[in-house]
Parts: structure tokens; sequence; C-alpha cells
């Protein structure tokens, strides 16, 4: 069976066919990580997660914070309740970590900008 | 009146790229002005990641993609105000800006760099119908508040129109608690990014309508509910109706350049783009002006908005050493069949280098097309295209070789 994708890695939008019954083989896609994602996304789809958290004493009341891997796609809501209850105290500079491992996943969530 | 070799107007993405460009020209008395509190422009409240690919080789959000410019600027030196609005441009090309330290100011410089952006359509631009309650705002105004200022706007959400940013702001709020119902487009394909479809929209099950529109909008002080109806040829369909109970519609119906003082100041715009016309080095009708960025035209990349104000950067480089030559009878570029929009929109041969890139979108979705390159009678080019979208901007290369061939006018068309 063949399933047709759209590569999310970059904002390319490659339209990819998977071959599930050739051992996931990728076609359409114009590198690499396009191969890597087709397979990915049938077998165990992972996304990088965005959001923001409390910071006090910075110029503005939220700092925007990032998954520095991808983590299971099911796992989105879990992190998002992990980070209301983070609150960071400014100065702060990006790529400071802000939770370590979470969900055991070797995922560590860090700040995506500086703020003084 | 201080005088710079380069005032550049916009601190964003396209501001940033283009200043650091024409300082490593060696071009160091330059300033940069910038509206907001802080350097960065709209990638500030872009958190979301996908930005950088092709700049920098690794996947960034947009507030780490602004950082690493801001950074390399400020290691520079070089000069810049914030909390400073132009207000206008002068036919000598000096400016004048307003803030709340200089108070109102003159300067001059012997080029000037348009970055100012681009701005969203909002609620006015379509004639939206129904009443006028609290709820009903543009995607990037619901990012500012939520990204920046930490406030979800609403917990029961639709979304008017598939841009990007709407389709971002879906996965966004729901992400942060709010239901979103579903996003409609008129069109029979979406505005934004494929990536974004699935990712925004598909990873969390919100339905999208396309050749579907708002046809009521319902809420005495606050919105209450939405009607959606399909439409054919941009018209309702009667009996089609479907009501959603809604606190909040987002619209994300598209990008404007911000060309205000640029207009002001008598500079022609594209009718098309909403930016200026520029030529192959990026300059506009008025001489010492250049144009970049969303200013110029919307992009749908950052990685793009940085790679053309470097371009930009050189030509204002090149202008202020005189080695740009001006020339009377520029060949021009003409939209033909499928293509809305090329930019450059006329180019002087004489100051190409070694190539020449034009950007340009089509007016529908195509598949397994050519892109044909002609001047007047002669082939110039064909390029083979296996899926091109209005959402997706083309780029085509042509070389010194290419262009040898080209007599007075340049056209590109989609041809099955």
């Amino acid at each position: 069976m063949k399933k047709e994708l759209i590569c999310i890695v970059c904002p390319m939008g490659c339209h990819l066919e998977v071959d599930i019954d050739n051992d996931y083989a990728v076609t359409g896609n114009q590198c690499k990580r396009g191969e890597v994602y087709g397979k990915k996304e049938l077998t165990n789809p992972t996304r990088t997660i965005t959001s923001t958290v409390r910071i006090k004493g910075g110029i503005y009341n939220r700092i925007p914070v990032k998954t520095d891997k991808e983590i299971s796609k099911k796992s989105i809501f879990e992190v998002m309740k992990l980070l209301e209850g983070v609150e960071l105290i400014a100065p702060v500079k990006v790529g400071d970590v802000v939770l370590e491992n979470i969900l055991d996943t070797d995922v560590n969530i860090v700040t995506t900008r500086s703020m003084k | 009146m201080r005088e710079y070799d380069v005032i550049i107007i916009g601190g964003g993405s396209a501001g940033l790229s283009a200043a650091i460009e024409i300082y490593k020209e060696g071009f160091t008395n330059i300033l940069l002005i910038e509206r907001d509190i802080e350097l960065g422009g709209i990638l500030l409240q872009c958190i979301h990641n996908g930005f950088g690919l092709k700049v920098f080789k690794e996947e960034l959000t947009g507030p780490e993609y602004a950082e690493k410019f801001v950074d390399e600027l400020m290691d520079l030196g070089i000069e810049y105000k914030l909390d400073s609005v132009v207000t206008k441009i002068n036919s000598d090309n000096s400016i004048e800006y307003v803030n709340t330290k200089d108070g109102f100011a003159n300067v001059k410089a012997k080029a000037l760099v348009l970055t100012m952006g681009c701005y969203e359509r909002n609620a006015g631009a379509i004639s939206i119908p129904g009443t006028r309650p609290a709820g009903v705002l543009t995607a990037g105004q619901a990012q500012k508040y939520l990204n920046i200022d930490g406030y979800l706007v609403g917990k029961k959400v639709f979304i008017l129109g598939s841009g990007d940013i709407g389709l971002i702001m879906a996965r966004r709020m729901t992400l942060e608690g709010a239901e979103v119902l579903g996003v409609a487009e008129i069109l029979p394909y979406s505005g934004g990014l494929n990536r974004n479809i699935v990712q925004c929209l598909k990873d969390f099950d919100i339905p999208l309508y396309l050749n579907h529109t708002v046809t009521d909008i319902i809420g005495d002080v606050n919105l209450e509910k939405i009607i959606l109806s399909k439409v054919e040829n941009f018209k309702p369909i009667p009996g089609t109706e479907v009501e959603f109970e809604v606190d909040t519609l987002l619209l994300s119906i598209g990008l404007i350049p911000e060309n205000e003082i640029s207009e002001n100041a008598g500079i022609i715009l594209d009718r098309k783009t909403k930016g200026p016309i520029v030529d192959e080095s990026y300059q506009t009708t008025k001489a010492g002006v250049f144009a970049c960025g969303n200013a110029l035209h919307v992009h749908d990349l950052v990685d793009f908005v940085t790679e053309e104000s470097r371009r930009a950067g050189r030509s204002v480089g090149r202008y202020l050493k005189n080695e740009l030559k001006s020339s009377n009878d520029n060949i021009q570029l003409l939209p033909s069949d499928g293509i809305s929009y090329i930019v450059p929109q006329n180019i002087n041969l004489n100051n190409i280098e070694n190539k020449l890139e034009l950007f340009m979108r089509v007016t529908a979705e195509y598949k397994n097309v050519t892109l044909v390159v002609y001047s007047e009678e002669t082939e110039i080019k064909r390029i083979k295209k296996r899926h091109m979208a209005p959402a997706e901007m083309e780029k085509v290369i042509l070389t010194k070789d290419d262009l040898s061939k080209v007599n007075k006018t340049l056209s590109i068309k989609v041809v099955a």
C-alpha cells in the first residue's frame, strides 16, 4: 500500500509517497530529511512543541520556549500541562534549560530568546 | 542635520539583514530605525519553529532567528533607534521621525532602505457582514496577545481565511485550551503552506472548509455566533448556511506590504504586489531608495526575506560606490498566463553581475506544468514543475547567457 504525505520538515512542503509494503520507501522528497520524515510519520510521529512560560522581571510577562528535540505527537498536551507551572526570573539567555528530561524522554524544555 | 550613508527604515528580518550586509560592504555610517521597543520585528511573536533551514541549515523558532541577527548587528556596533516612527521621506531622501527622546527629528542619508514589512488585511478590507461585536480580530493580533502578552483572546474560535498565521494560531490556541471549530477558505485551495495544514489542522482534527466563507457575524456586545456558507464563484449559496457558536473569529485573509511613507514620497507601487516597483538592484522608482522584504512583496519564508535583503544590501553598497548604472530603457518583466506578479519588475542588464533571480507567484494551483520564460518571440528557458500554488513563491534563475537572448521585454507563463 502506498500513502501520500506532505512533508512538514521544512516549509518546502514536498509531496511524498510512502510505499508501506516496501519497507516504507519514500519518493517525492527533495532531501534526505524527507525520507526520514516519511518513514517516521507512519511509524512513530513526533513534533517539536513551542509555547510560552511565565517570567518575572523581564520586559514582558511571557517568554517563548520549545522542546529541544522532537517528542511523540501523543504527549503534546502532557507537555503543555508541565509548562503551566513554570515561572522564570529575568534575565535569561536563549537556550537556557527550563525543564530537564521531561516525561523521561531525554527531551528538555529550553528558552528561545534572551530577556533582560 | 545629521548625515548618514544609509538609513534603514524598519528593524525586522529585512532591515537587520540589509543593515548587516551594507556594513559588510564597508559602509559603517548607517542608522536603523525601529518603531517597536526592541529589534526583531514580527519574528518575535512567531514562536513556532520552521525558520532558518535555508540560511542557518537548522530549524529555529522566530525569536531565535531574530536574535542571531540582532546579536550580529550589536556586535558590529551598528547604530539603531527604538520606539521611533518615521513619518516622512523628503524629496532629497532626508527623513523625518519622532520618538520620546529626540522629539521630532530630521536626518539625511545618501541611500534609504525600505524594510517596513507588511500589515494584515482586516475586517474592513473584506466588508465583513453582520454586527460589530468584540471578539473579531486578525490572527496576528491574537498571536501578539497570546505569545508576547500572555492573553488567550477566546475559548471557542473560528478562523476565516487559511493564511499561515491563521493556521499557526489554530494550533497555538488549541494547545492553550481553546476549541477551534474550523477554518474557512473562500478559494478551492488553502492560502497557507501545506506543512501548516498538516501540523496545525490535521494533527488536531480541525476541519478546513474550502469554498466556504463567513456570511454573518452575530453578537451584541461580544461575538456569539457566526454563519458559514458554501460559495460558488465567490457568491454564497443560499440554503448551505451552518451556525457556529463562538466567542472569537480570527481573520487570516492576507498581508499587504506597508508603504504609506513610500507612497507619500511619490514612489510608484506595483498594483499586484502592493510594494514598490523595483529594478534588478532593488532600487525603487525614487533614486537612492531601495526596498526589500515584506515591504516589497509578501514572502512565505523569512529565509527568503534574509536572502533578498542581503542582495538588496549589496546593491546599496554598489550604489554608494557609484557602480550602479542607470538607464531609461530597462527591460520590463511581464507576468503572462498563470503568473500574478514578478519581482523585480524591470531590469538593467548592465547591472547584473552573473545571474538574475526572479520571484513570482502563480494565480492558481497547478500540477505537472512547465514555466516558460520568453522574450517576445524568443523562448529562453523552460522549467518543469510538479506542483505550484499561489501560497508558494516560485523562483527562476537566469544566467548571463539566458539574458543575452532578451530583447525589450521578458515574460513568464505557465504552460500545460
